[in-house]
């Protein structure tokens, strides 16, 4: 057996095994500290968390990939909500007046071009002058913000339209409209990853750029055409949730990349590249998501969520390296 | 060791006395972001006859002084190949916790009680990427997080203030003045021309270049890399502890988000001052003249009447044509080799 073949098992399995152990504790610790009588395992209550990961799924299924390609994404959370305000903004164009609810796919795809665009200029930035991903879209992410702020000051944007409510809060064979969603894309990124000659160049390419080039791949379309997905599947997670609550506050979606980045890695995609699925990755979304409900349910409250997602990243770095560099030729220091 | 062999590689071209196009290229990728500068401030200066005001000039540095100082403290980190994206959260944490020790203790207690307890927060950042060697990135992301909960903990979700606003000298350190200069003006200054020191004529500065630069190699010339790194985020906690406490004693009062997304800005200061984020270049004085071009156009934007998040979609283009003209130059191709 060689060494790298347990860390690589637990890699694949660990972050179900971390669901399944949370799942235990915060049913046992919540027949103790919970003020509720309902028991955390409960149907509705897990259906509810699918619903509730959403936001943050949709958009790390697209992490995945970027990630997976070498690069990474800090704009997301500001592409969020500058999608958010074109959806609900265009609706009450008054070129628009005339539609009635023929105005909603409109607004949809006005919303999930201008997620694109941003996505895709991202990627032209990073392909046509070489800096950095992280440099581009640390820029980008306050660039883009400064736009969502320049729209309507401090002010939410709303427009709620009950046609779209109606959809949003609908359910379909018992999930609601985001959850199907968040599976679609799963479904949709895992199929582009393992199937596609797209996919497989992505992985080539953030394993090693150097040898890509060799077998002739054309590095710079495929990262292009990677941050042209996530830009896509922000304006996506943003229309979905949107579409229901109405409102969107300038500041919406902050530390989304935050959110998103501690999925992709609890998921145990490599931050350098190279390695990583999206079946880890809705598993590093379900855990991050548990863990708030959970803590939530055993009453504590939002401080004690942060803090423990904060130090369990950190102790998966920590695993994850020590199971990795077993049996490597490590220089001590 | 870098910068001794490009003076070497400086000299003998300047010996052949023939200005090429690539030195023309090595001189702007040296002193591009001065220039820059200066072109920005001339502009302003024509543009707007208040700018460069003694009024004005003190204003846009005493409110840069808080970034300024963290951005001191993370140039050492980005030198040594690492990245610190928890200073906002720590910054937030700082200036709580002084505050609540101001009432509970007296001043002159609260002040090295709370550099003593962000120092530990430092060193323990600098435990996981110096020793245990984990990726910066993530590190640092999970103590944003942490950080911000221990905050939150910490001051129950409240707001704090202290109680006695008026009969506290606390205050000095953000709103008096000495020899005529605001205090904060005067520890950012202090502080640079002491950890430029540090960088630039210490051993310990030569390390900090060494590990960046390149980690094995520097690890094998018998520098202490762990140690070296350690050090750095110490650097660094002191720094935002400074911060901490110039903010505290500024407001006297501060919500728990108060640093919250600095360490955008603080970064996007220290790359706009040159620092590579691969680690093993950039320079102290090239980070406050960082810091003082994003105030400055922050500042000027404002005066020529623009709305104020304006600055931010300037500063994103700022930011990327600062790295790119600076990777362009070294390459001495405009645009990127990928295919």
């Amino acid at each position: 057996m060689k060494s790298g073949a347990v860390s690589k098992a637990l890699a694949n399995g660990a972050i179900w095994g971390f669901i399944i152990l949370q799942l235990i504790f915060f049913s046992v610790a919540g027949e103790y500290l919970s003020l509720s009588d309902k028991a955390f395992m409960d149907w509705e209550n897990m259906l509810l968390l699918l619903k509730q990961s959403a936001p943050i799924g949709i958009i790390a299924m697209g992490m995945t990939l970027v990630m997976v390609n070498g690069n990474i994404d800090l704009s997301v959370g500001a592409t969020f909500a500058i999608a958010a305000i074109v959806m609900l903004d265009s609706m009450t164009w008054p070129i628009f007046a005339g539609l009635g609810d023929g105005v909603i796919p409109i607004a949809w795809l006005l919303a999930l071009t201008a997620g694109t665009v941003l996505g895709a200029l991202n990627g032209l930035i990073v392909w046509k002058t070489g800096v950095d991903a992280f440099i581009v879209t640390l820029g980008s992410m306050l660039g883009y913000r400064g736009i969502v702020f320049m729209f309507n000051g401090e002010n939410p944007t709303s427009h709620l339209n009950w046609t779209l409510v109606d959809f949003a809060e609908a359910e379909f064979l018992g999930l609601a409209t985001a959850s199907w969603f968040l599976l679609l894309v799963t479904f949709a990124i895992w199929f582009l990853m393992t199937k596609t000659v797209h996919g497989r160049n992505a992985y080539a390419i953030g394993d090693n750029r150097e040898a890509a080039v060799n077998a002739g791949i054309r590095v710079g379309p495929h990262m292009m055409i990677n941050f042209a997905i996530i830009g896509f599947l922000a304006a996506l997670s943003a229309v979905v949730f949107y579409s229901e609550s109405g409102s969107v506050n300038p500041n919406d979606g902050q530390l989304y990349e935050l959110w998103v980045i501690t999925a992709v890695v609890l998921g145990g995609t490599k931050i350098t590249g190279g390695a990583g699925n999206v079946i880890g990755t809705f598993g590093g979304v379900i855990a991050i998501q548990l863990l708030r409900k959970g803590l939530g349910h055993i009453g504590a409250d939002t401080s004690t969520v942060n803090l423990v997602i904060g130090l369990i990243l950190i102790a998966v770095l920590f695993l994850d390296r020590q199971l990795n560099v077993k049996g490597k030729e490590e220089l001590k220091v | 060791m870098s910068d001794m062999s490009q003076n070497a590689s400086n000299l003998r071209e300047g010996m052949m006395a023939s200005m090429s196009k690539q030195q023309i290229g090595r001189v702007l990728a040296k002193q591009g972001i001065l220039i820059a500068f200066a072109v920005f401030m001339i502009a302003f200066a024509i543009a707007s006859p208040k700018f460069l005001s003694v009024d004005n000039v003190f204003s846009v540095v005493r409110s840069s002084a808080i970034i300024g100082v963290m951005a001191l403290g993370v140039t050492f980190v980005v030198i040594s190949g690492n990245l610190d994206l928890s200073v906002g959260s720590m910054m937030s944490f700082s200036t709580i916790v002084v505050l609540d020790l101001h009432d509970k203790l007296g001043p002159a207690l609260a002040i090295p009680a709370m550099f003593a307890m962000t120092l530990c927060l430092g060193a323990f950042i600098g435990f996981l990427v110096g020793y245990l060697r984990l990726n910066s990135l993530i590190v640092t992301l999970g103590m944003l997080s942490a950080i911000h909960g221990l905050t939150l903990t910490y001051s129950g979700g409240q707001n704090m203030d202290i109680a006695d606003k008026e009969g506290t000298w606390f205050s000095v350190f953000g709103q008096g003045t000495a020899l005529g200069i605001p205090v904060p003006i005067l520890i950012f200054l202090i502080l640079a021309a002491l950890l430029g020191m540090v960088l630039a004529k210490t051993p310990f500065g030569r390390k900090v270049y060494a590990v960046g630069g390149n980690g094995t190699a520097a690890t094998f010339s018998g520098i202490p890399r762990a140690r070296t790194v350690f050090y750095c985020y110490l650097i660094s906690a002191t720094c935002v502890a400074t911060a901490g406490l110039i903010q505290a004693s500024r407001s006297l009062g501060s919500q728990n988000t108060v640093g919250q997304g600095l360490e955008l800005e603080v970064l996007a200061a220290v790359i706009l001052g040159g620092a590579s984020l691969l680690g093993g270049s950039g320079t102290v004085f090239k980070t406050v003249i960082g810091v003082l071009i994003l105030g400055f156009i922050q500042n000027g934007l404002l005066l020529m009447g623009l709305q104020f998040y304006v600055q931010f979609v300037v500063t994103w283009i700022i930011i990327i044509l600062a790295v790119w003209l600076d990777i362009a130059a070294k390459r001495g191709k405009l645009w990127s080799p990928i295919a």
